[in-house]
């Protein structure tokens, strides 16, 4: 069952690649994954689903699927199901380039649901490179601006991050004896070798997450990649990284995940403060998203960082599953939205634009609902993650006692809630609001092919945000 | 069958093939596809012969038939079956610098001397004996001199032959001079022997060590290891694109498993010599893997930077060997030949139609032929390492290696320069792929291609792809 869930897209891909109808068959496969995947997440606890095959014999490694127990690969299933038939929607796709465009999409979708569902970490980490090759191809064949310069920046960044991230895996399976995540989380890993697989970890996950100062190819390469490939880069596959440290990275290491708490705080703080002051200054609105998104990623550090200062706490992986999937959706949202923004008016600086509300009215209040969500407005998505990061984060103190690292993390990130605040509002009044400019004059409201997945997005922004157990039941109260 | 009369059969066709080429006129390159036929039906036989079976005495001693020789035999028929294929695909170059005049006159010899080539390779694993395995060493290695310079009116094929007769010579009088001093300090060339001649009390090490140093740089030679890889570059850039494809593969893979079969029993755990030996593999692996992967960054040319590559897997490939793991060494040579292969045939047909070899030629290939593209990205990303392609698997397991070897680990430092040569190696490869789907095209004619060629092509990248998902197999031909 798990495994149609990975091949049915890449049936799709290589359907259209023979010459399949593109669109249609993307769309059918995208909306095909949706159903396929309710019936496993109605019932993912589960051990019914898990499936495996064997294809090495020593070390023993298997193509096994399945939900890890702690449930956030339930999620993340969610999460790239939902984001790939947005992405399949979204963007204009330029003529005569039907067949890489969405080839190149179920290509990354297959990889992403693959990664997220694999239970062994040889797999884990095989998926997340099948849909990394089509990133790089879609960005440079058809990303915009400097694309070939931004793609070739990408390329390096993320193969040194997958060949870090490599050794901290092998090393990790190495004193494991094993390759399974489930034997990994039992392991019994000397303290000296936790010490360097975690280092390994937090600079391969670290680089493909975007850590600071490790996150200066995201935010270029979100801008010039075509609107489906930065929704799933930044919705689903960054979140690839933050599931591996919480999967593998604490299970296997969580002493030596806390030997580098120090390290992890101040660069989550280079993520929230540092680069929410950069996207302050950002003048298009691409840019401005995907520095938001590094910025963002931040508050997940923060949550991982709680968890390793104390594996006890209750709140922590919910905190962090929870505001993964959020900022997945919302991110998503908003760069399907620059793209229709460009699209319409043809710019994405943002003082070239003005007025937009008035021609496109839904549009603009989508837009709106995106925003705010991504700025933690109570009652959508990202709210009710960042304040259980938070909380997370003073979980384990008691009052009366002096703050911990932890504590003192926290309430520098919460200055991140302000900046977001500014530029996000901000670039909303000056992109929306008052008078018309020239390159809204003829701005046209989003079309019936638009609407569907803005508010498909939008709607699963507010059911989160108002009922958040939507999500939290899948991750286990420990 | 017997495994034994195999290598006979072999020679015998490729005796048969001279007498039919002498005989008989008209187009020379239906020999190709007549040898590529026998030896596939040669490789049908090889499957029925049961392994370990009794070897007549006269030869026992120079002939062992196991799980490894059926691989490396497996690996030199299936590359010069694919040699034969390639070079009837590029027949029209080969008769261009040959003949001169498109005629295929006087071309008949190299569709026929590949079979000889074979029959050494094939020898050679099975040879257990250093005078059995020079004897092999030589037939490949004077094939080669002919095959290298065989297109006589190409300046780059006629300097390739030279510097690799010139080299290979020199690498021939080393190797023998090795085996004498060798043979001097042990009394005994039969490998079989070696270990308990290694026991003995009166040996005196430091001859055996210089015979081991010497025998040591002439398979570095063959390999294309460091100190004696400089041939590399030029002699795969001159040679016709077919024999730089079989020199690639075939070649290094007979100079692997014999570097295994010599350097065996010197680096078992009880031999006096193994520190050495180890510590001589690990820096000669160190080195190679570093002058591989940087001379590769800057190279233009692809069938250079292929020759680069080349050096770069030598290197991966003798950090198994130093870790003392033949199984990482084999399966890494077996998805080398899938890959490598793949990436020959495309170059092959690229130059074939574009008359050049450089990563220019593939410029905007991604829109002139989908179908060749999606296979050299295949091709070029298992090249360099990328999982769920063959390529990883193999680069997986000297990692393994040299992770768990015992009892002495390949130190950090040789582990850490493999780490950055891999990430090097995206750089590289990926150029290609860059080229095919960034550039813009030079010219919007499409390419087109040969059916053989079309066929090989798929059957390799599917290749690929199989075994980067389930590799297993291959690990069951080894008989682990």
């Amino acid at each position: 069952m798990l495994f149609t869930l990975i091949l049915l897209p890449l049936l799709a891909a290589i359907a259209i690649l023979c010459g399949a109808p593109a669109r249609k068959t993307a769309l059918a496969a995208a909306l095909g994954n949706i159903v396929l995947a309710s019936f496993p997440l109605m019932n993912a606890s589960s051990p019914n689903w898990n499936t495996g095959f064997q294809v090495l014999a020593d070390p023993e490694i298997n193509l096994s699927l399945g939900f890890h127990s702690s449930g956030a690969s339930a999620v993340m299933l969610l999460l790239s199901v939902l984001i790939t038939l947005a992405a399949v929607y979204s963007g204009k796709c330029p003529e005569g380039r039907e067949k890489l465009w969405f080839s190149s999409t179920l290509f990354i979708a297959a990889g992403c649901i693959g990664a997220f569902l694999s239970t062994d970490v040889f797999f884990f980490y095989a998926f997340h490179e099948l849909a990394l090759i089509p990133t790089f191809l879609m960005i440079g064949i058809l990303g915009r601006g400097e694309r070939k310069q931004v793609a070739w920046k990408i390329t390096i960044y993320l193969a040194f991050g997958s060949i870090v991230l490599l050794a901290g895996l092998l090393l990790a399976t190495y004193h494991a004896g094993s390759f399974a995540m489930a034997d990994l989380a039992n392991a019994k890993v000397p303290l000296e070798a936790q010490k360097t697989i975690a280092l390994l970890l937090i600079i391969g996950f670290g680089t493909l997450i975007s850590l600071f100062p490790l996150h200066s190819w995201a935010a270029p390469a979100y801008a010039s990649a075509p609107a489906p490939v930065s929704m799933l880069h930044a919705g689903v596959l960054k979140k690839f990284g933050l599931y591996g440290l919480l999967v593998v990275g604490m299970n296997v290491a969580p002493d030596g995940m806390a030997h580098w708490l120090p390290l992890l705080c101040s660069l989550l703080l280079g993520n929230i403060i540092w680069v929410g002051l950069v996207t302050i200054n950002q003048k298009r609105l691409d840019l401005m998203f995907g520095n938001s998104s590094v910025m963002h990623m931040g508050y997940i550090f923060l949550a991982i960082a709680a968890l390793a200062a104390d594996p006890s706490n209750q709140i922590a992986e919910p905190a962090a599953v929870l505001l993964m999937f959020a900022h997945g959706i919302s991110i998503a949202l908003l760069f399907s939205l620059s793209s229709v923004v460009e699209e319409k008016t043809g710019t994405l600086e943002i003082n070239q634009l003005g007025g937009l509300a008035k021609k496109a009215p839904a549009l603009a209040f989508i837009f709106g609902l995106a925003g705010m969500a991504s700025i933690g407005l109570p009652g959508l998505a990202n709210f009710a993650g960042e304040i259980m990061v938070f909380l997370a984060g003073f979980a384990s103190w008691k009052a009366g006692e002096p703050l911990g690292l932890v504590q003192i993390t926290t309430i520098i990130a919460l200055w991140g809630v302000v900046i977001s605040a500014v530029y996000v509002l901000r670039a909303y009044r000056d992109c929306f609001q008052g008078p018309l400019v020239k390159s809204t004059e003829d701005a046209s409201d989003l079309s019936l092919c638009g609407k569907i997945p803005s508010y498909m997005l939008g709607a699963v922004l507010l059911i989160v945000g108002i009922y958040p157990q939507i999500i939290l039941q899948f991750l286990p109260q420990q | 069958m017997q495994a034994h009369y195999l290598e006979f059969l072999t020679v015998a066709f490729g005796v048969f093939l001279l007498m039919f080429e002498a005989f008989t006129d008209g187009k020379k390159s239906r020999i190709a596809l007549i040898a590529a036929a026998g030896l596939t039906v040669i490789l049908l036989l090889q499957c029925t012969a049961p392994l370990h079976a009794e070897v007549p005495s006269w030869m026992s001693r120079f002939y062992a038939y196991d799980a490894l020789a059926r691989f490396y035999k497996l690996i030199a028929l299936v590359s010069t079956i694919l040699v034969l294929l390639m070079a009837f695909d590029f027949r029209k170059i080969l008769a261009r610098f040959t003949c001169g005049d498109r005629s295929e006159e006087s071309m008949g010899e190299f569709f026929c001397l590949p079979v000889f080539a074979c029959a050494g390779l094939m020898w050679m694993a099975s040879a257990k004996d250093l005078v059995s395995i020079f004897v092999a060493l030589e037939l490949v290695t004077i094939t080669f001199y002919v095959l290298v310079a065989y297109m006589r009116r190409n300046v780059g094929s006629l300097e390739a032959g030279v510097k690799y007769l010139i080299l290979g010579g020199l690498s021939t009088g080393f190797l023998v001079y090795g085996i004498a001093w060798v043979y001097g300090s042990l009394g005994t060339t039969d490998l079989a022997l070696i270990p308990t001649a290694l026991a003995s009390q009166d040996l005196n090490l430091s001859f055996l060590l210089f015979g081991l140093a010497l025998m040591i740089i002439a398979l570095g030679f063959k390999i294309g290891a460091v100190p004696m890889q400089l041939w590399i570059p030029d002699v795969y850039q001159g040679a016709p694109t077919p024999i730089t494809a079989y020199l690639s593969v075939a070649s290094k893979a007979a100079g692997f498993i014999v570097m295994w079969k010599i350097l065996n029993p010197f680096l078992e755990a009880d031999a006096p010599t193994q520190a050495q030996v180890f510590l001589i593999l690990s820096i000669m692996a160190g080195a190679t893997l570093l002058y591989g992967n940087l001379g590769a960054i800057k190279q233009s040319n692809f069938k250079r930077l292929l020759g680069y590559s080349s050096i770069a897997h030598a290197g991966f490939l003798t950090i198994g060997i130093a870790c003392y793991d033949i199984t990482a060494v084999s399966f890494y040579l077996a998805t080398y030949l899938v890959m490598t292969f793949s990436a020959f045939f495309i170059l092959a047909l690229v130059r074939n139609q574009e008359d050049s070899d450089a990563i220019e030629a593939f410029d905007g290939l991604g829109q002139r032929n989908p179908l060749l593209a999606a296979a050299t990205t295949i091709t070029m990303a298992a090249m360099a390492g990328i999982p769920l392609t063959a390529g990883f698997w193999g680069k997986f397991f000297i990692f393994k290696a040299a992770l768990t070897a015992q009892p002495q680990a390949v130190s950090w430092c040789v582990i850490t320069i493999a780490f950055i040569c891999v990430a090097a190696g995206f750089y590289y490869y990926l150029k290609v792929v860059k080229a095919m789907y960034w550039n813009a095209a030079r010219n919007e004619k499409a390419l087109t291609i040969p059916s053989i060629t079309k066929a090989v092509l798929i059957t390799l990248t599917a290749a690929i792809v199989i075994i980067g998902i389930f590799p297993q197999p291959i690990i069951c031909l080894l008989g682990q």
